[in-house]
């Protein structure tokens, strides 16, 4: 197929609607407000259903009800409402119903800004909502990337009966690159025989439901879950990695901020000093075996994120204290620049050479 | 011989876990003979709620999904929304329906979404053990009001009823109540009308049902009963507020 000019929350909407999905339950908050405008347009050409909702509440408990039924579903909000779908998003995972959901970051905390942000990165990859669960998190650092991501959430979502997050700054949002739908590997995925469907009297009932009682039940229910998510973690981490095994300095950075990064890099380079860059594709499962891979040479791992270093948690726990963890960031809507980037990675490269 | 009473194919053989005497049972079961009468339960799909009926899908022999707290009405809508020519209903208690759910429900109604929301108004958060919900009656006793409901401190009672006909969407609202056995007849009657508002097309209806709750009134089952009538239906009183064929 050609490629097209696209808009990134147009992009999240045309590829949703290429994967199937055809039940779009949302309410407005800049900066993703594009993605129920494209939906309220696409999905009756499809055959779909775009419906406004009241909040954030009652759109993610649609997206139960919906998802719970046996249809492909999305939502999409940015920070402070994806906040107030905390709750359904925990219910989605303890009652095992497939949804995607994706979050346009902005600014925070509270009202915060509407300008981008990356400071949603504890509440997506650890989990925002009660409970012992986990997402599949997907953070698309390119247009092209959220066309991808976006559709393979939706074949995750129903692998694993478990919500997937697509995580982008606003910045990803609003930006404009030529995208191509490229033809997909199918997966198989196992028939919806557990949704709501009516039974038709030829059944017994199907229950949607996270509530266990009994405490042996509940734990039975939980482990399943957790074995679950190993599995994730097993075989869905993502990344982008390079230059890790002579690098001097090894920059960590997600979306918008790692293409900075590389800019970056290439000032670094021009200036003599080797860097590499881990740029996970999925923030969880986080790419943790690929700092085994950095070199002897390297003299400290950088983090860069718009947020106030939330994404160095995991970095430590990835170089198990090897090296030295730096942090370069900019929260309440800022964006780093590449010259601030290359003043970090000077600084721990011990200066220019 | 002759079979005179049998259990309804509605309910599945779960048996109950309610308190003695607690009408929730009666509900149930006018639900579900509602279902079977009808000829629509495999078409069934029920939303459970928060509250002492959280069970509800164990109970309902047909398709079921356990919602948040308040949020049935939203679950129910994704339902329809993938199933619109399926029978959609929802559960609800008064803490669930009147007070952290009253956004969802008006926003339901107002949508003119076709589903059935059973509402069961006992005037008490049940299941959390007896606190005061916003359907509690002035000067009524619950453990969070001790002294009685003052209405300067937090109002008077929620008519819900009253207030959900006022919108456009719903096409089918009447109160009852399950004290009586004429009672439970009526109550049985709109039920079964709630549903066929669905089946037709209409919109949104809703049945609000007064219940008992005699361990947290902390009654007995048949004075329960009584202060049913005697202090609830006066303030709610019982009828239909809208009927879908008076609209032409
Ligand atoms: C978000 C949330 N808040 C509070 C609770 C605790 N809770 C469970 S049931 C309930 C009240 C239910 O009362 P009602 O809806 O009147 O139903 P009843 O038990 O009387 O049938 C509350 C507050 C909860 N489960 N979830
Ligand atoms: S606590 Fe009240 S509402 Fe709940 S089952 Fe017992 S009597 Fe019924």
């Amino acid at each position: 197929m050609a490629k097209v000019l696209m808009k990134g929350n147009e992009a999240v909407g045309a590829a949703a609607i290429k994967a199937g999905c055809r039940y779009f339950f949302g309410y407005p908050i800049t900066p993703s407000s594009e993605i129920p405008e494209y939906m309220a347009k696409a999905m009756p050409e499809v055959g779909g259903v775009f419906l406004q909702a009241e909040s954030e509440i009652a759109a993610i408990n649609m997206v139960y009800g919906a998802g719970g039924a046996g249809a492909r579903v999305m939502t999409a909000s940015s920070s402070p409402g994806i906040s107030l779908k905390q709750e359904g998003i925990t219910y989605c995972a303890g009652a095992e119903v497939p949804c995607v959901i994706v979050n346009m970051m902005r600014g925070g905390p509270g009202l915060g800004s509407i300008q981008p942000g990356q400071a949603d990165y504890y509440q997506s990859t650890r989990g925002g909502g009660n409970g012992d669960y986990r997402t599949l998190c997907y953070a698309p650092a390119s247009i092209q990337e959220i066309v991808d991501y976006v559709m393979l959430a939706f074949d995750k979502a129903d692998y694993y009966r478990n919500p997937v997050l697509v995580i982008a700054d606003g910045m990803i949002g609003q930006m404009m690159e030529a995208v191509e739908f490229k033809d997909r590997e199918k997966i198989e995925l196992p028939p919806k025989d557990w949704a709501t469907t009516g039974t038709g009297g030829k059944r017994k009932p199907n229950k949607v439901n996270s509530l266990y009682l009994q405490a042996e039940q509940l734990e039975i229910h939980n482990k399943r879950l957790q074995q679950k998510y190993k599995e994730m973690e097993e075989n869905e981490v993502l990344y982008e990695a390079y230059g890790l095994e002579d690098a001097e300095v090894v920059c960590v950075a997600y979306g918008t901020t790692s293409r900075i990064v590389k800019s970056a890099m290439k000032l670094a380079e021009e200036k003599g000093i080797k860097t590499g860059i881990i740029r996970p594709i999925t923030v969880w499962p986080f790419p943790y075996d690929v700092f085994k891979e950095i070199g002897p040479k390297a003299k400290g791992i950088l983090a860069v994120e718009m947020s106030g270093g939330q994404i160095v948690d995991d970095v430590k726990i990835g170089i198990e204290g090897r090296l030295p963890v730096y942090f370069n960031g900019t929260t309440g809507g800022m964006v780093p620049t590449p010259g601030s980037i290359l003043a970090s990675i000077e600084k721990i490269a011990g200066g220019t050479k | 011989m002759a079979i005179v009473y049998e259990k309804s194919k509605g309910l599945t053989d779960t048996p109950f876990h309610y308190c003695p005497g607690c009408t929730h049972g009666i509900i149930h079961k006018l639900v579900a003979e509602s279902l079977v009468e009808l000829g629509v339960l495999g078409e069934a799909i029920g939303v459970a709620p928060v509250g002492c009926s959280v069970l509800a899908y164990e109970y309902f022999n047909c398709d079921m999904q356990e919602a948040a707290h308040g949020r049935a009405p939203a679950v129910a809508t994704g339902i329809k929304r993938v199933h619109p020519d399926k029978v959609v209903f929802a559960y609800q208690g008064d803490g669930d329906l009147a007070s952290i759910g009253t956004a969802e429900v008006v926003h339901a109604a107002h949508r003119g979404e076709k589903i059935t929301t059973i509402f069961v108004n006992n005037a008490i958060y049940g299941m959390t053990g007896g606190q005061m919900a916003p359907t509690t009656l002035v000067g009524q006793r619950s453990t969070t009001s001790p002294f009685g409901r003052d209405e300067a401190h937090c109002g008077k009672p929620i008519r819900i009823a009253e207030m959900l006909a006022t919108i456009d969407g719903a096409k089918f609202v009447e109160r009852v109540a399950v004290n009586s056995p004429a009672n439970v007849r009526k109550a049985k009657k709109a039920i079964k009308r709630a549903f066929e508002c669905q089946l037709a097309g209409k919109g949104f209806a809703i049945v609000e049902v007064l219940s008992t709750c005699p361990t947290n009134w902390g009654f007995t089952p048949v004075k329960a009963l009584e202060w049913l009538k005697d202090n609830m239906i006066p303030y709610y009183p019982l009828g239909n507020f809208r009927d879908f064929e008076e609209e032409k």
